[in-house]
């Protein structure tokens, strides 16, 4: 028999997480702190619209960029939220935003064609990038500037075959954000440079400090960026599939096209969902970002403590933890902090090489579960240092 | 700031001071000092436990009733108000809009024990015109509480 294979997709490695996944699932009464999703249910109202959508039989299928209703509604609540301005028909609603990473990279790329990826950062603009035939630049963000992206580091990256340039903040798994200022000095690059953005602002909701900035919001970025957001983590909605992108006409119209051949439409329940997720739950999201908030400040204070280095993280669920100090990589460290301690954490390295000496821990978890963890990971890192 | 802490502290009453000092990011001296004058000032008035009964051995019986009253010059409702809730068998009592005056909680031993209460005591209050008794069958929400819901955590465990 041939190799049935493609070997475009047999070089994609498998996630990094893949491996942790596994060990977890065997061993009992472990304790994770590795989830990527929040731990709220979906506001009650939003999971009685999609109820309700069900009742009354709307299970057809919806127009190929998703119901004019939704789209219409994120057109005014990108301009609510992040001063965007979009007209209904230059947003995409996805299968997540992951499906918008994927559609916009395929729009956009022609083989050969240079993409720009910092990291560390969420795992799929690799492989997404690989299978759109570009070439993946990655750029290694420094724990020194909070893995932000410097001008610097954007320019030294591009070379004359740049195209697109993947902007993943609020970061997964560094926290890290980026503000007005630092985004005007890229934006700067951007524009000199002739390069196109995809900002996936997926963590948008979750900042705990100043509001989320759109790189889109700046001026003259508007027409080379796709902004890519979705419902799963600002209205915990993960599991409904939802997601969207807005950009410019140009770009939207290939990314229709490839999403209407290939998946047809977003999900219909979760689409009239989502109608009343913009409409009324602010407040909702309010009360989950102050929960957030609270634990982001529980977990950074035990650090202190238990003396383990951490920047503080401003966005996302996430904090990101130095554990170079104890002499161990991260892939050891998260081994056996899981087989001593059962704990579950997820080693920087699944993010990307430069995740190197930290780890991703979630606090997408309640108070008495992340205590429980923390007591944990403080007996385990007071073993190593008198061990030292 | 201080609805922040009456927030989180409706929502647990036993959180730790050391612990809500961090989460709210206050010093944990003045958290302290903080609660110490919201009580001071009855803006805490005191600190409950929510309990199923039911899943007890205990006979308890929660009766909501209705109460009509002809209000008294100079005092409207607050005297009135006092002599009923000064039961010990009464544990909340509203003065409520519409078609009746006052809501009167009532927990008792037995369906028996808060007729009499009601027949005995109450409805024979001077001013007191009618009474209206509704036993509650099953308690599902109790102070933003669901009872019988479990909280089981059923993501996967490492995702990305």
């Amino acid at each position: 028999m041939r190799n049935p294979l493609s070997d475009k997709a047999v070089q994609i490695q498998p996630s990094g997480i893949r491996k942790f996944f596994d060990i977890v699932s065997e061993m009992k009464d472990a304790i994770s702190l590795g989830v990527g999703e929040p731990d709220f249910d979906t506001p009650w109202r939003i999971r009685e619209e999609g109820i309700y959508s069900l009742e009354k039989g709307r299970t057809f299928y919806t127009s190929n960029a998703g119901l004019k209703e939704l789209r219409e509604e994120i057109c005014v609540y990108l301009k609510r939220k992040y001063h965007l301005e979009y007209q209904f028909e230059q947003v995409l609603v996805t299968v997540g935003g992951s499906e918008a990473i994927d559609l916009a990279l395929r729009a956009m790329i022609n083989p050969g064609e240079e993409v720009i990826i910092p990291q560390p950062s969420y795992v799929s603009y690799l492989p997404c990038a690989v299978l759109a035939d570009a070439k993946p630049v990655i750029v290694n963000l420094k724990a020194e500037n909070e893995f932000k992206l410097t001008a610097q580091e954007l320019l030294d990256a591009i070379t004359e075959k740049t195209k697109v340039l993947i902007l993943p903040f609020p970061n997964n798994p560094t926290g890290a954000i980026m503000n007005r200022d630092e985004l005007m000095a890229i934006a700067d690059v951007i524009r000199e440079k002739d390069i196109f953005v995809i900002s996936d602002e997926i963590y948008a909701e979750l900042t705990y400090c100043d509001r989320h900035v759109s790189i889109a919001e700046l001026p003259g970025m508007a027409e080379r960026t796709v902004v890519i957001n979705g419902f799963s983590k600002a209205f915990a909605m993960t599991g409904w599939r939802l997601g969207y992108a807005a950009g410019p006409r140009m770009i939207m119209e290939q990314m229709v096209k490839i999403h209407q051949f290939a998946i047809m439409c977003a999900p219909t329940t979760s689409q009239f969902a989502a109608v009343e997720a913009l409409r009324s739950c602010d407040e909702e999201v309010a009360k989950m970002v102050e929960a957030y908030n609270q634990r982001r400040r529980f977990l950074l204070n035990a650090f202190r403590e238990m003396g383990l280095d951490c920047f503080e993280p401003f966005g996302a669920f996430y904090v990101f933890p130095c554990i170079r100090k104890f002499g161990m990589t991260s892939d050891e460290f998260a081994t056996r902090l899981l087989n001593e301690e059962k704990v579950a954490v997820v080693p920087g390295t699944a993010f990307g090489d430069c995740g190197e000496g930290y780890l991703r821990i979630s606090y997408a978890y309640s108070i008495d579960n992340l205590k429980e963890a923390l007591g944990r990971l403080s007996n385990f890192i007071k073993r190593l240092d008198t061990i030292e | 700031m201080r609805k922040k802490i009456l927030t989180m502290l409706e929502q647990n009453g036993r959180i730790d001071l050391k612990d809500l000092a961090v989460l709210l990011d206050i010093d944990e001296a003045e958290l302290a000092n903080e609660i110490a004058q919201m009580e001071k000032e009855h803006i805490i008035c005191g600190y409950n436990t929510i309990i199923n009964w039911d899943k007890t051995t205990e006979e308890k019986v929660t009766a909501l009733i209705e109460v009509k009253v002809a209000p008294q010059r100079g005092h409207g409702f607050d005297n009135l108000a006092e002599r009923i809730y000064n039961y010990s068998e009464v544990s909340s009592l509203y003065l409520m809009s519409g078609g009746f005056d006052f809501t009167v909680i009532i927990e008792g031993k037995s369906m028996k024990d808060v007729a009499l209460f009601v027949s005995g005591k109450l409805a024979t209050i001077d001013g007191v015109l009618s009474t209206a008794t509704h036993f509650v069958l099953k308690k599902y929400k109790v102070y933003g509480v669901a009872l019988e819901k479990e909280n089981k955590d059923e993501r996967i465990l490492v995702t990305p």
